[in-house]
Parts: structure tokens; sequence; C-alpha cells
């Protein structure tokens, strides 16, 4: 059995892990990747030490500080968690594979997914024009006309690098862009870019591609179709909460409730990062979060020795 | 037999980098085509039915994503 199990391997969970290596707590992480939503920022310009670096790069090096303690933390990469359940003297963790794996604390730093629309066409269509990660599939884009979908500031920053690829861009929010104002300016400025704003998106059209998507005005209910080739949707984010849901209910926002010692309501489970109730999903605030969960869960193991 | 394996990436995509990772790791040779920079690789994925980065082809399949085991699966690998 291992001390601790960390769930997640963004900023919050990488931090944990080498907070935990320190306190030698022989600990398992596991991850289906190492960075997590870091990996998914173009550009950081707000991680301290850094005047801007990119996701990927920052992501590097928190694995290399990470990779510095191999004696104390192994690292499982590649592995989805499915079943957290708790057991004679602690949890169980099972994997996609069929492996479990025991600890007597756990650290959930499970981050958040992209949100969907659940409108026809959005599964059947991905890969082939449906994407959720701009940052990946932006070039292949190159003098297509595309849809960007939502007002927030990844669905801004998504359409603002699109315009410098695509032939056109077409915003689509169903409300007011609540983007930052200078994503905004840019994207008016921008020249090739439509923005249509409360309008709904009702259909991704396209058999073996896409095609176009159908929208519909909210106030006129005039609807209409666009031809596109590619669909962006920069909605917001769920929290991967699941894991934790048998043992303590998530709150409101579907986020695991924590306090402001990371401590989840079930004794020995800690959360972390993005997937907790702590305000704003920063990758400075998760790598503090991620420290703040690893402390607790080491003064809580240690409780258990005495 | 060496099959051929191509590999569609773009720079700032990173479960290309875990891909990459992953045929490396398995001893898999891989041609890899970055399609920011290159057209006609850019038309050869579309023409595989994908939109999506990172695209492995090979004997007449494409699969679209970073998805470990099915790579696994399909590759003949344990």
């Amino acid at each position: 059995m291992y001390d601790l199990i960390i769930i997640g391997g963004g900023p919050a969970g990488m931090t944990a892990a080498v907070y935990a290596a320190r306190k030698k707590i022989n600990t398992l992480l596991i991850s289906y990747d190492i960075g997590g939503q870091g990996l998914t920022s173009w550009l950081v310009e707000n991680y301290m030490g850094y005047q801007f670096i990119g996701g990927r790069e920052l992501m590097q090096k928190f694995e290399e500080q990470l990779n510095q303690f191999p004696t104390s933390v192994k690292v499982e990469e590649g592995k989805m968690v499915e079943k957290l359940s708790k057991v004679d003297g602690g949890f169980e963790v099972k994997t996609h594979d069929g492996e479990t794996y025991q600890a007597r604390a756990i650290v959930l730093a499970t981050g958040k997914s992209p949100r969907k629309l659940g409108v026809p066409g959005e599964n059947e269509l991905l890969g082939r024009g449906v994407t959720y990660c701009a940052i990946c599939d932006g070039p292949v884009f190159a003098d297509l006309n595309v849809a960007v979908i939502g007002g927030g500031n990844s669905a801004l920053e998504a359409a603002n690098d699109m315009v410098k690829i695509a032939r056109h861009v077409y915003l689509i929010s169903l409300v007011a862009l609540t983007a930052d104002e200078i994503l905004i300016d840019r994207i008016k400025n921008a020249g090739n870019a439509t923005i249509l704003l409360e309008h709904e998106v009702l259909e991704i059209k396209g058999t073996n591609r896409v095609e176009g998507i159908r929208i519909r005005e909210l106030k006129s209910k005039q609807e209409k179709e666009l031809a596109v080739d590619g669909v962006f949707i920069e909605i917001g984010l769920i929290p991967n909460s699941g894991l934790l849901k048998e043992l303590v209910a998530p709150n409101r926002l579907g986020e695991i409730q924590v306090n402001c010692a990371s401590e989840t309501g079930m004794p020995g489970i800690f959360g972390a990062g993005d997937v907790t109730s702590v305000p704003d999903k920063q990758i400075v605030i998760a790598a503090g979060e991620g420290a703040k969960a690893a402390l607790q869960a080491h003064r809580y193991l240690q409780r258990l020795r005495n | 037999m060496a099959r051929e394996v191509k590999l569609y990436t773009t720079p700032t995509c990173p479960y290309c980098k875990m891909a990459k990772k992953f045929l490396e790791d398995n001893g898999i040779k891989y041609q890899e085509f970055n399609i920011a920079e290159d057209k006609a690789a850019r038309e050869e994925l579309k023409k595989c039915g994908s939109l999506a980065v990172p695209t492995i082809c090979f004997e007449g399949e494409t699969l679209v994503g970073f998805n470990e085991a099915e790579l696994k699966q399909k590759l003949g690998l344990k």
C-alpha cells in the first residue's frame, strides 16, 4: 500500500508530487497525461518567474522537477482512473486497464475537461472538423472557413489565432462576449471575422467531414446555415469530479468542495487545482493548491501513525 | 516486416508529443509531417478523412488522436 496516491498530472498534481517527495512520502502519481490543461495554453504570461513561457514548455519544466525524485514518487502515465473506493486502512484506485492500487491518502487533482455543445453531429464529426483543441488542430484549417463557438477568453483566444490561419472566422456566442476587452478589440479589428452574438448552434452538418453549421438567432428565431470546414468548441470546462461522487457529493457547479486546508469532507482525501471549489482557475493557483494538499496529506499520514 | 507509419503533427500540439514518445518508446519507425508548414501533407491528411492531429496512418488504417490502447491494438503491441 502506498502512503499517497495523487490522481492527475497537471500543475496541481505535479506540484503535490514534488512536495510529497520532499517529505519522503511513498507516492504514486497516476495520470492520463503529464501536464494536463497546462499543455493546452499557448502562452503563459502570469506564472511568476517567467515573463512569458509556452504552456507545454512550462509543463516540461514541472516534469523535469518531478523527475528529480524517482525514488519517492512513482509515475503511472497513460492511465485513466475509473474508480475510487474506500477500503480497510485507506482507499483503492482502479484504472482503465483493470489494475488496482491502494493508498492511505489521496490527492485528487483531476482538473477539468471541455464542455460539449450537445448538438447533432458533434460526436460524429469529432476529428473530422469538430475540435476542442484549437492549439492542436488550428493549422489544419489553413485557408478554410471556421466557426468558433463561445464568448469567453478561450473562445476569443482561439478566434484571434484562427484569423491569422483561416480564410474567415465566425465567432458565435449565445450571450454577450465575456472575454477580456483586449481580446474583443483584437477580433473586431481582424478584418476576416464575423461576430454573431445571441445565436445558438443547432446542428453541425456533414457526412465524412464538417460541411457547415446550422444556427438560430435567439430573438428572431431565424435560422441560417454557415458553410464552414471546422468548428472550434470553446464553451468552457466541466470539473472531472466524478471519481469522488460516490463518497462525497460535488457542489452546485460540479466541483469538489474543499476547505482552506484542502480537505474534501472525506478524511484522507484532499483536493487541489481546477477540479475544486477554489475560485479562479490559474496555473499558479493550481500549483499552490497542489503544494497545500500534499502538506495536508503529510499531516494526515503523521496523525494516522501516532 | 517494416511498415510505413506516417504521423501528422503540429508543433504546438501536446498530444502529438505524446504520440511521438509512444512510437519511439515502442521502437516503431515513423515519418513525421508537420502540417503547419507542409501544405502537401495537410492535403494528404484531409484525404485520409482527418482534420485533426495527431493522426497516424499505416496500412490503410487512420487513427485520429492519441489513444494508447487503440494504438497498441492496431500496431499489434502488448
